[in-house]
């Protein structure tokens, strides 16, 4: 940094930059890399920057052959970034110099709304974060609090948590494919894969009573147990879903387009992933086998068998790969939930802490008075720090709690692996041309509601 | 001692201020000024905590250091996790950037001093990152208040 006073910067002032330089000079430092490129992007009127076209065409025709670089703002609101994700391109022709993602515009302030709400009623909130994987989140806040509870989880609402935790996994991986499809103009697959993800959305349906935002697992366990019905839906869906898995690889895997768009482009080694927090199908397409349900196995992923699967090219078609296979094991693990589901309780037996039966509510006076309890004050956690670290169908996500003995959580924290992958955009791109970028940000998958919060 | 304190100790005497073990989770608590030596030395010791998971805050405004940084550390050999705690100071609350031990701190310090107002010093682009740039004020700090704020954007329609 040259200068401490932002406005030597030399923008023309559009309200857009002003916004940077003001954010600055009330800090009293100069502008960061960041704010310079936002501000910059957005200096110009259509006047300055017909202006500015006019003088790049000018030193093309005196010096054929140099050209000035050029800046494009790719979003927020564009088809290819996965919801509202802003991409500021530097363009040397065809191909990036510089990516400057530029995230924000789905922030809600979940992480404050928390703190205000009870334990239990922050439950509704964090299903919201990452809208593709709302059981992923739930289940990150759930062990967390439970953590701290010092709380026994019944073994057969492990279980259901597993199971939908792979279904949710299904879905997910089933919406990047579909869009991803989309965005490098295969549009038939996103048909093909919507319709499954419609059947799953079908099965959450009948479990939660929701089709997105599920507020299903509850701190203790599950809120009730499988409906009637459910398990033979549930087994017409696994043995249909090989083949369906088979007809989106017959489209795609040979595909020459699909391979000319994705072998090869968007590769870094796995020390560099590493060091940027890249976790999840992202890392393990470039060889690193590291999966929570593995190597710190939670929740009862310690009795099923299935593959991690892995891949050493690093590339898109990697990750393409992988996550295709990953649905594959999600369904080897779904089939063992069905035929190995335990009997018993879906929630512990807790009245403290845990809302007590429906029916006992006609006749016992001290359900009455917990159910009360509950509702109107919430349950309080024991102080301390907990963070509880689950395998989204993104990578790593993990939810930090802080407790000081209250009914309300003091801090919750989600560690989103959209936002931490998000950051390996500018380095994966870097030197590809502009048409790879879209490549490399769909097998990325970010969830903008994740990363923003 | 654990041996992370005792890695920590090594490369750098002094840094260790407490340890706490909690719910299965050891904490380690070290000097802010050794933030960085403490996270190099994790990184690069046999434990290998090469992948650094998470780098929130919680603001405890009664606290003498006020703002309690946790950094997630995880160790992709043997699953272990370690979470290192720092307390960053009330009145002009900062500490040292670990992005030169990984780059990927970055945009979690981005955060932390977008909602918190924590400082990381030797950042190379410390600026907001979920509000926008000209936001006044650090939401995630328990003295800020919710609701009651002036509607944003309402100029654009």
């Amino acid at each position: 940094m040259s200068t401490t006073d932002p406005r030597t910067e030399n923008f023309p002032l559009a309200a857009e930059s002003r916004e940077a330089i003001e954010g600055a000079l009330r800090e009293q430092r100069a502008l960061t890399p960041t704010e310079r490129v936002i501000a910059g992007v957005e200096a110009y009127t259509p006047q300055e920057a017909a202006e500015r076209t006019l003088a790049n065409e000018m030193l093309a025709d005196t010096r054929p052959g140099v050209r000035a670089p050029l800046l494009i703002n790719l979003g927020p609101n564009h088809p290819s970034t996965h919801g509202v994700l802003r991409l500021i391109v530097e363009l040397d022709g065809e191909v990036v110099k510089e990516v400057t993602p530029v995230i924000g515009y789905l922030h809600t302030g979940i992480e404050k709304q928390c703190e205000n709400k009870t334990w239990w009623q922050s439950v509704t909130l964090v299903t919201r974060m990452d809208y593709l994987a709302p059981f992923a989140n739930i289940k990150a806040y759930t062990m967390s609090v439970e953590k701290l509870l010092e709380m026994e989880v019944p073994a057969r609402a492990q279980w259901i948590r597993v199971l939908l935790a792979e279904l949710n996994r299904i879905a997910s991986h089933l919406v990047w494919l579909g869009t991803s499809g989309l965005e490098l103009g295969a549009m038939s697959v996103f048909f093909y894969c919507y319709r499954e993800r419609d059947n799953l959305l079908d099965l959450f349906e009948m479990v939660s009573g929701e089709r997105m935002n599920h507020r299903y697992f509850q701190v203790g366990g599950c809120a009730q147990d499988l409906p009637p019905g459910f398990i033979e839906r549930l087994q017409a869906f696994i043995d249909e879903m090989p083949r369906r898995i088979d007809e989106y690889e017959a489209l795609l895997t040979g595909n020459p387009i699909w391979k000319d768009r994705m072998k090869g482009v968007g590769v870094l080694p796995a020390d560099e992933l590493i060091a940027l927090g890249v976790t999840g199908p992202t890392l393990r397409a470039a060889g690193v086998p590291h999966d929570l349900r593995k190597t710190n196995p939670y929740s009862g992923y310690e009795h099923f068998q299935f593959e991690v699967p892995t891949a050493t090219e690093g590339d898109c078609y990697a990750r393409y790969l992988v996550r295709v296979r990953e649905m594959r094991e999600s369904l080897r693990i779904l089939q063992q939930v069905i035929d190995g589901l335990p009997e018993g309780p879906t929630i512990a037996d807790d009245r403290k802490v845990v809302l007590p039966p429906r029916e006992e509510l006609a006749w016992s006076m001290e359900a009455l008075i917990h159910h009360f309890k509950l509702v109107s004050e919430g349950f309080k956690v024991p102080a301390g720090e907990a963070y509880a670290p689950i395998e989204s169908p993104r990578g790593e996500m993990g939810c930090y709690v802080v407790s000081e003995g209250g009914p309300k959580p003091y801090r919750v924290h989600m560690r989103d692996p959209s936002f931490v992958n998000l950051q390996a955009t500018a380095p994966l791109c870097r030197g590809n041309y502009l048409a790879d970028l879209i490549a490399i940000v769909a097998t990325l998958d970010p969830v903008m509601g994740g990363v923003d919060r | 001692m654990s041996d992370v304190s005792a890695q920590i100790e090594l490369a750098s005497p002094g840094a260790v201020v407490a340890e706490f073990e909690h719910v299965g989770e050891l904490t380690v608590e070290v000097q802010r000024e050794r933030i960085v030596e403490a996270c190099r030395a994790l990184r690069d010791g046999p434990s290998q905590y090469v992948l650094l998971s998470d780098v929130t805050c919680a603001d405890f405004p009664d606290e003498p250091g006020r703002f309690r940084l946790a950094y997630q550390l995880t160790s992709l050999a043997t699953g272990a996790r370690v979470r290192l705690r720092a307390w960053a100071g009330a009145l002009d609350p900062q500490i040292e950037s670990v992005t030169s031990v990984w780059p990927g701190a970055n945009w979690m310090e981005r955060e932390v001093y977008d909602q918190f107002g924590v400082r990381f010093n030797g950042h190379p682009d410390l600026c907001r990152i979920l509000n926008p740039l000209d936001w006044e004020g650090h939401p995630l700090r328990r003295d800020y208040p919710i609701g009651g704020e002036e509607v944003q954007f309402s100029d654009a329609v």
